[in-house]
């Protein structure tokens, strides 16, 4: 029973970082209709912004992951002025392919300047766990699970009670509406993009000092977050997130009871399964056609 | 992009070559094919840097057959379709008449049937799944202890550390499987009972499941097997989880220095087997060489962590020289021959192959020593009971 416990607590804490790597993806794929090949990048680069700041600049661990998550958003802001800008209007294959040439030249960047040598960030928390019972969970896991529902938090209040998260969700249901009711498409496809990458930089300066941060990280945690974003339905946020920690318990649960060697396979045949249940994902929101 | 690294280090060799005023038709090219990017791309990276150690040792000291060697490095990106691509090059267009390669199992068992096909010999210098010499294949010659080799000299060990119950968590791939069915064979005939047997994907992070699991079963020891970055995580988050059991890393790819600076405390206490252990390089049969190469990779300023990996490119270069010189001639067939007369001093101990695998086809196999480090107050020391 005390092994079943502490499945639930990991998937649990898990899950709270599917969610945020989840949300970003799905916010710019749904505003956008950009398939976002760079967001493991992004969550690489905000681990290697982490390591810069941490382990060479000696910044405060705390400071750190804000001028981590501040650099995905202006990366993410460029990615979208330089590349995405210019494809307005290019079809979804030219959009993807030019994605996917970002993601490789983002990655061989790392590796360049970084190299394959695993790299490690000390955190300040306690190396002894926090023991409640017979369960136990790390410091570090328990704070990042805490400012990953913040960050979730903060995105669904951007979203649905600000000014600028009404022009997305405009622009979500019927883009040419919104432009013609006078919001300028542009700048909410670049805000969504740097918010997007925003929080997949911090997804990342997270969990580097959890894990260990290498170039090719990112692969990864992209393939769970496409994973999380199709089953929560394209584009929203509450699907994502509850997606997030769905994907997270069956992972856990799956490789704690069945077969550990097929941790990854367990949560994309459930995928399957609700895909051919309801194929537009659990959570789908209706968009307006014509 | 990938392929610019592969083209500035092919450039880097070729820009070297002619420095020292060698004519690119008088070189002797040996073939390396190694993990410079991807999951393995560290200890991909290591096992280059101490071939090239060798190859320039080779070149000041003349060469070999009166020519310069030349190592042709190419990536694989640890990913076996690229292995055999990288194989195919280096035979039919740089004409290799020998290779090296390709540090994992899965790369190496990949690119065995390439060497069938073209009639050339490969020095394994890592790769330690017992499939690759048992299979049947003449050209393979492997300077690296197998899994079982590995358990064996385990054995001994057993009683002292009184392991009673053993759980187990492996990379589900070659390496791994092969790893833990030795090693589980071995414990069982000693009386020790098998509790989890827990498989990982080589590229997963989390670990949190199998340890639960690993907990529940109440084992004293855990056998680990996989490479350095993973095994960094489970010390981590074993300690995360109150795992309290004495974890023992096989494989020898764990280079120890790298968990003490990434795991930091969580690595005390620990075991690892080592096939060459540089904090005490006097133990090993030919020590003059383990200074000689530990020295020079501290004056490349090289990672120290990457030692335990480096070893094996250099050694390997050696072997496939030696190869060259007893053949007489650069030619595949020769070289082959010629391999199973040779003994080399080399880090690896006296390396020189015994015949394994179905008769008519056997492959050479060397013995080396292989070591048994612990970990304690971030410190690596010989493990003696």
């Amino acid at each position: 029973m005390d092994e079943l416990f502490q499945h639930f607590l990991n998937a649990v804490i898990l899950g709270g970082t599917y969610a945020l790597l989840g949300i970003g993806l799905t916010l710019i794929f749904g505003i956008m209709r950009v398939v976002n090949f760079t967001h493991g990048e992004l969550y690489a680069f905000g681990a290697y912004c982490m390591y810069a700041f941490v382990m060479l600049f000696h910044v405060n661990f705390f400071l750190a992951l804000v001028l981590a998550m501040s650099m995905g958003t202006v990366l993410g802001a460029a990615i979208e002025l330089l590349l995405l800008n210019r494809l307005r209007g290019a079809d979804i294959d030219t959009t993807m392919l030019v994605m996917i040439g970002a993601w490789i030249v983002m990655q061989n960047t790392e590796q360049f300047v970084w190299s394959g040598v695993a790299l490690s960030i000390s955190s300040p928390f306690p190396a002894n766990p926090l023991v409640v019972g017979p369960l136990s969970v790390s410091w570090n896991r328990v704070y990042v699970f805490l400012i990953a529902l913040g960050l979730i938090g903060t995105t669904y209040f951007v979203v649905n009670r600000t000014r600028l998260g009404k022009a997305m969700r405009a622009t979500f249901q019927d883009r040419d509406t919104a432009a013609l009711m006078g919001i300028r498409i542009g700048r909410i496809h670049t805000a969504t993009f740097a918010l997007g990458s925003g929080l997949a930089a911090a997804a990342g300066a997270l969990l580097g000092p959890v894990f260990v941060v290498t170039p090719t990280m990112g692969d990864l945690a992209a393939s769970k977050a496409f994973a999380i974003v199709i089953l929560g339905g394209l584009g929203n946020i509450t699907g994502a997130t509850l997606g997030g920690f769905i994907l997270a318990f069956v992972e856990e649960i799956g490789a704690g009871y069945i077969s550990s060697g097929y941790r990854d396979a367990m949560g994309f045949l459930l995928i399957i399964l609700i895909l051919l249940m309801r194929p537009t994902g659990l959570f789908a929101q209706k968009e307006r056609i014509g | 992009m990938r392929k610019f690294a592969g083209l500035v280090t092919t450039a880097a060799i070729l820009a070297g070559g002619i420095i020292t005023g060698v004519n690119a038709q008088e070189t002797i090219k040996i073939g390396v094919t190694q993990p410079l990017t991807g999951a393995f791309a560290a200890s991909g990276n290591y096992v280059a840097q101490g071939a090239k150690i060798a190859e320039d040792e080779i070149n000041k000291a003349g060469g070999v057959l009166g020519k310069k060697i030349q190592l042709i490095i190419e990536d694989n990106k640890s990913n076996p379709t690229e292995a055999v691509s990288t194989v195919e090059k280096l035979i039919t267009k740089d004409k290799v008449p020998v290779l090296i390669g390709a540090w994992s199992s899965t790369l190496t068992l990949a690119v065995m049937p390439k060497l069938e096909e073209y009639k050339v010999p490969m020095i394994v210098e890592t790769s330690s799944s017992g499939k690759i010499t048992t299979s049947g294949n003449p050209y393979i010659f492997r300077i690296s202890p197998t899994s079982a080799m590995e358990a064996k000299s385990f054995q001994p060990l057993v009683p002292k550390m009184g392991i009673k119950k053993a759980s187990f968590l492996y990379t589900n791939n070659d390496f791994g499987i092969g790893s833990a069915n030795e090693y589980s064979n071995m414990l069982k005939a000693n009386g020790v009972t098998i509790g989890a047997m827990e498989t990982m994907d080589p590229k997963a992070t989390d670990f949190s499941a199998q340890l639960a699991k690993i907990k529940a079963s109440g084992s004293d020891s855990l056998f680990v097997t996989t490479a350095v970055e993973q095994l960094t995580l489970i010390l981590k988050q074993a300690k995360e989880q109150q795992l309290n059991v004495r974890i023992i890393s096989c494989g020898g790819s764990n280079s120890p220095d790298q968990l003490i600076e990434q795991a930091g405390d969580a690595a005390n206490g620990s075991f690892h087997t080592a096939f060459f252990p540089p904090w005490f390089p006097e133990v090993t049969k030919n020590p003059e060489v383990s200074k000689r190469y530990m020295d020079e990779w501290k004056k490349r300023g090289h990672n120290v962590g990457g030692l335990t990996e480096g070893f094996r490119g250099f050694d390997g270069v050696y072997v496939a020289v030696a190869g060259i010189e007893a053949a007489g001639k650069a030619e595949p067939d020769a070289i082959r021959a010629a391999l199973w007369g040779v003994t080399v001093k080399g880090i690896y101990g006296d390396i020189h192959f015994n015949k394994e695998g179905p008769a008519g086809k056997e492959s050479g196999q060397n013995v080396p020593v292989v070591y048994l480090v612990t970990i304690s107050n971030g410190k690596v020391t010989r493990t003696s009971f």
